[in-house]
Formats: structure tokens, sequence, C-alpha cells
């Protein structure tokens, strides 16, 4: 076991999977100048061949990534910063997400699109979305957001792997935190939930980087008497729902804390899936903790008031065993 | 040959004097943490960026990007709303929505400043678009850098102002780099300007830290918009003095003695001094112009500092506009 920082986990991906698989190559904006620092040591290993800097052309490098995957490479496109990616939309909806099953079969798509995703940090709507409930509207992609250093390598090694295209939100939240990661070769498998704490009395479901918040809830929520089971989504296409039924049924309460905008959301998603298939387990109805629907101002203030944080989660949980 | 008499330099040089100290007080405070949030100055691309009254009209339009601080000061903004807007205020000209990446001012015809590289180049178009439709004699202007014009929004842009002869300019600024990309290892030609051909509208290369040569282009360009002949590219070649963003990143991709040259040897403000030395001006009206400028920045900061913070409630104002109907 190593302390490792998410954002050293995720350059140990990429590192360990250029090394194994040569058709893995990483192309997008200043990826070869390690700009963001999660690029570091890359380009000294690997040249400008297989880290390549494109030009700022999203549709183009990321439906390029689309064609090198369809002939037997394995592309990991960077995007900077998630929303960056609605420039590339149509060649991820129409061609990445569909070609597989409109060409009966014939085409793998084994790409890999690392969206990083920054907010609370003052860049204002244009910079800050979290776009991963409107990609899970559509069928075909895969979407994952590790939320641990140790996630953070194995899902994105599991993603590179796959056959399939992986969309893979990283929050920046995380980037600098670390904890233990095993050393030697670590695969997560996608689509599986993770239980990061074990409670009786609410069920409190964390996606991306709302995990820090849940925990400090908890512990919080601890020290009042309840008891909360923690668990981190992971994987939002495909959806660990058996996870999230097993500790409802347990529970009998649910709290989802997303930090993306709440209409349509995967708080939204989980709900309806625990209200349909969970429904007599309820002892209380469903909470959310979320972003309300507005954008994302510049001002700090303003900013901050907008996005989940432990104490909403607290409040809205002590709601709950009322 | 544009004719410009002494009125017209005075007025340039106050322009360019008040983008540079805007830009030297807003990277002041940022790195005293009074400001915030990413942060694309214009440092040392003021004369490429300067459209003063003789070459636009109040009426005439035009639309920036996330390094747009300089672009409505050029047009004529007043300076205190822009930097209650840094400061995040509800006197801000986005009353403290917007912040650096999306700064504008609709008073004076900026039709807002777009931070995903190449956003603005359709808007522009459809502004465009609108004056030639309704009639008007308003030119649209268009500013972007020499990464946006390699994304699809670009070429597309050209393509529909130049089938639809619409009244727009695009006046793409090379600083030589996005981000830390070399524009020799991102784009195609040398000189952007050449991409207008494929297009079949007027592209002309100028020296962007000579601002007379920049406004003798522009106006040319505009006038043959206004004329109704059509869309122009002009590339000012130009350098930003600053990082990419103040404050942030690596500066590894460039060196320190290409950095030194521009300062040194290619700052527009220093140039364009002697210009108005050569032109009889003396030292002293030159003073006066930056006094007066100075004084200026210090109301704003004064104005944007006294100004009240927006009220929680105003995160979800302005979601939609309200309807006439
Ligand atoms: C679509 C999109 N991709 C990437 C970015 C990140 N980004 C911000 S500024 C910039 C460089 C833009 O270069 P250029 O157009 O030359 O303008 P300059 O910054 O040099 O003024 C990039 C890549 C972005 N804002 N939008
Ligand atoms: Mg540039």
């Amino acid at each position: 076991m190593r302390t490792v920082s998410y954002i050293q986990a995720v350059t140990e991906a990429m590192t360990e999977e250029m090394e194994r698989d040569e058709s893995v190559f990483i192309m997008g904006e200043d990826v070869a100048w390690n700009m963001m620092g999660d690029c570091t040591g890359l380009v000294e290993k690997f040249g400008t061949e297989r880290v390549r800097n494109t030009p700022i052309s999203e549709a183009g490098f990321v439906g390029a990534g689309a064609g090198a995957a369809m002939v037997g490479m394995r592309p990991i496109v960077h995007m900077l910063i998630a929303p960056f990616m609605y420039v590339a939309f149509d060649q991820i909806v129409s061609i990445i997400a569909k070609s597989t099953y409109t060409y009966g079969g014939q085409a793998r798509l084994p790409i890999t699109l690392r969206a990083p995703m920054m907010y609370g940090v003052s860049n204002a709507a244009q910079h800050s979305d979290r776009p991963y409930a409107t990609l899970m509207t559509i069928p075909g992609l895969k979407l994952i957001a590790p939320a641990t250093p140790h996630d953070a390598k194995g899902m994105l090694k599991a993603a590179i792997r796959d056959d399939n295209p992986v969309i893979t939100f990283e929050d920046r939240s995380l980037w600098g935190q670390s904890s233990e990661v095993p050393d030697g070769e670590l695969i997560v498998p996608l689509g599986q939930a993770a239980v990061r704490r074990e409670g009786t009395d609410v069920t409190v479901v964390t996606v991306a980087g709302a995990i820090t918040l849940g925990l400090a809830a908890a512990e919080q929520l601890a020290s009042e008497g309840v008891s909360a089971e923690v668990i981190d989504l992971r994987s939002i296409v495909p959806m660990d729902t058996d996870t999230i039924l097993e500790s409802v049924a347990k529970t009998g309460r649910l709290l989802i804390a997303d930090p993306a905008h709440e209409m349509g959301s995967v708080a939204s998603e989980i709900s309806a899936v625990v209200a349909q298939h969970g429904f007599w387990s309820l002892q209380a109805p469903i909470a959310r903790v979320t972003t309300p629907h507005t954008h994302m101002p510049f001002n700090a203030d303003l900013e901050k008031v907008l996005l989940p944080n432990t104490d909403k989660i607290v409040a809205e949980a002590r709601a709950l065993m009322e | 040959m544009i004719t410009v008499d002494d009125d017209l330099l005075r007025e340039m040089y106050r322009r360019m004097s008040r983008i540079r100290k805007f830009e030297d007080t807003t990277k002041e405070l940022l790195l005293a943490g009074e400001l915030y949030g990413a942060f694309h100055t214009s440092t040392g691309q003021e004369s490429s960026i300067l459209k003063t009254r003789n070459a636009l009209r109040i009426h005439d339009s035009m639309v920036g990007t996330h390094r747009s601080h300089g672009h409505p000061i050029g047009k004529g903004a007043q300076l205190d709303r822009l930097l209650a807007e840094l400061m995040g205020k509800e006197t801000g000209v986005n009353q403290g929505k917007g912040g650096s990446m999306h700064l504008s001012d609709f008073s004076i015809g900026s039709l807002g400043e777009t931070s995903i590289v190449g956003s603005g180049l359709p808007v522009a178009t459809g502004a465009a678009l609108a004056y030639k439709m309704r009639g008007d004699d308003n030119v649209s202007l268009c500013f972007f850098g020499d990464g946006a014009s390699n994304q699809g929004t670009f070429h597309e842009s050209l393509n529909l102002a130049a089938i639809w002869k619409l009244p727009v300019v695009y006046v793409c600024e090379n600083n030589g780099y996005g981000e830390l990309t070399s524009a020799k290892d991102a784009i195609s030609v040398e000189d952007i300007s050449i991409r207008a051909v494929g297009y079949d509208m007027p592209g002309v290369t100028v020296d962007g830290q000579d601002v007379l040569a920049v406004f003798e282009a522009v106006s040319e360009a505009v006038d043959r918009a206004r004329r109704g002949d059509g869309p122009s590219l002009v590339e000012t070649k130009t350098y930003r003095f600053e990082n990419h963003a103040v404050g942030r990143l690596p500066e590894h991709y460039r060196s320190s003695e290409e950095v030194e040259y521009w300062r040194t040897e290619r700052d527009p403000l220093a140039l364009f001094h002697q210009v108005l030395i050569e032109r009889g001006f003396d030292e002293q009206q030159i003073d006066d112009l930056d006094a007066a400028v100075s004084e200026e920045i210090v109301a704003a900061i004064e104005f944007a500092r006294q100004s009240p913070a927006p009220p929680p409630e105003a995160a979800f104002t302005h979601l939609f506009s309200p309807s006439a109907g």
C-alpha cells in the first residue's frame, strides 16, 4: 500500500495502460505540456505521437478518437473540463454512443473521455457544469465518477480496457485528496457502487465529489445518534441499483447528494428507482440534496449557497428521522 | 489611406492607456486576493483590440472572448462597472453573474464575451444577418483568438457570412498561442488571414502592435461591410505579455527571452507613444492623458469596493427575460 493522490492515481492508470498496450494513446489540448498536472511524465515516456496536443477543435478530435477506436486504437481523449464536451456533442451522441448499435454490432468503440469537472470556484456558468445527467439520457455510453484515488486508478484502467465508450467525470475537488492505493495491478470493475460507511437509519448515496460531504455528514449525524450508511455511487451507467435497494431495505430512508442540477438528475433517477422498486421499505419521503435549477453565478458567495454542503445533508437527514 | 487627426490620435492613446492601466490594476487586485476567478488579461494586445468611434459606431455591435477585459474598453465602456463586475458586485455590468470571462456591456454594443472558445463567431454572424435583413447599416465586429480559428464555428461562420454577404468583420487576434500550444503547432497556415480565401472574402494580416495599421485595416473592412459588400477577415499579429491566465499554469512553453523581447521592443503603448511624439505631441500632453486615466481607475476601484454584493436571491434571477407577452 502507498498513499497516493487522486491526480497521481489518474496519471498512474494512464501510464500503466500505455505501457501495457501500444494502442492506448492520449490526446487533448495541452496534454503534452501537462497543463493540468495530470499528465506528469507521459510525454517523456511515450513521446508526442502518443501524447498528442490537439488544436482547440473538440468536435474534430473527439470524433477522430471515435474513428481511431473503430479501427482498433484505444484513445483517451482529454476534455480539459467537462462542459467542453458540448462542442463535440454530435460526435459523442450520434457517433460514439450509437455506432455499435446502428451498425448491428460491427463497430467497437473502446474510447475513454476524461471529463474533469470544476465547480464552486467562480468560473461562472459556461465552465462549471456537471453534465453527467445530460449524458445519462443517452443509451450506449458508460458513465463513471470515481471518488477515491483507489477508484480513480482502478476504474480508469477498467475504462481504458473496456471495449465500449466510457466517460469518466473527475471531480476536481477530489484531485488533491490522498489515500491508500495498493501496489501492483489494480482494476475496479465498472457498474458497482461502494458502501463507504455502514449504518442502519438512513442511506446516503453520494455522486462524485459529494462523497466528502456525505462522509462528514455521517460523522456529525453519528454524534447525534443517527446512523447513516454512505454509498459512493462510483458508476452512473450502468448503475448498481441493487446495492442501493438493499441498503434502503435496511434503513428505510434515502437521501441522495448530487452536485449537479436537480431537474432530471442522477438523484432523480435513483429516487425513481427506489420509489418504484423499494417503495414498501420507505419510512419517509426521499430527500435530494442537489443544486437548484439555475446557472452557476460568478459571484463566489452566490455560487456557494447553491451547491450541496454537509450542513444541508445533515439537516435533510435529520428531517427524515422525524 | 485613412487620415487620423490629432483628436483621434489622442482618443486612441487614451483608450489604449485605459486598457493597459485597467489590466495592470486588475492583475494587482487579483494577486492581492481582492479579485478571483480564471483571469485572462490582454496586456500587450491593446492596439489589436482598440476600436475607436471613428471605426465603429455605438450601434455597431461586437462579440468578445474569455480574454475580453479590453474589448468593451476599446469600444468606450465605463471602467467602474467593469471593475465592479470583476469583484462580483451588483453594480457590475453582468450584476456579478459573469465575471472576468464574460465581461460585457450591452450599453456600448457589446453582445457579450463568451468563454467557450469559438462560441462567439456564430453570434456575431447572426447579428450581422439581422442588420442585413432589417436594412440597418450596422456592422458586427467579431473578436477571437488564433486558437479559435481551428474550431468548426470559425469555418461555418465565415462561409455563412460569405454566402449571405453579411456586414461582419472577423478580427483574429493572433497572439501566437492558444493556452500553452504555439500557433505554429496547431494551425495549418502561417497567416490565418489566408483562410479567408476558402470563403471568398478579403483577408489581411497586419502588425497588431501598430495601432494605426490595425485601425486602417479594420476601418476599411468596416466600411466595406457598411457599404453592403460583405464580410472580411483581419488578422492582427500580437502577443500577450502575461501568462495565459494570471497567477496560474506553468509558463515553460515559451522562453523568457521571447516575452522580454515583446515587452521591450514591441509594446504597443510605447510604440504609439513614439508615434505621438513624431506627430508633434509633447511628453506633458501624454502624461496628462495618462494621469486622467489613472484618476478614472482610482475612482473605478472605489466605486467597485463601495458597491453592494448581489443579494442571495440574485442566483435565481435572469434565468429568463421578463416576457413582454
Ligand atoms: C471549447 C473550449 N475548449 C477549451 C477551452 C479552454 N481554453 C480557454 S482559452 C483557450 C485558448 C484560446 O486560445 P486563443 O483562441 O488563441 O485565445 P487567447 O487565449 O490566446 O486569447 C483554451 C484552450 C475553452 N474555454 N473552450
Ligand atoms: Mg491565442
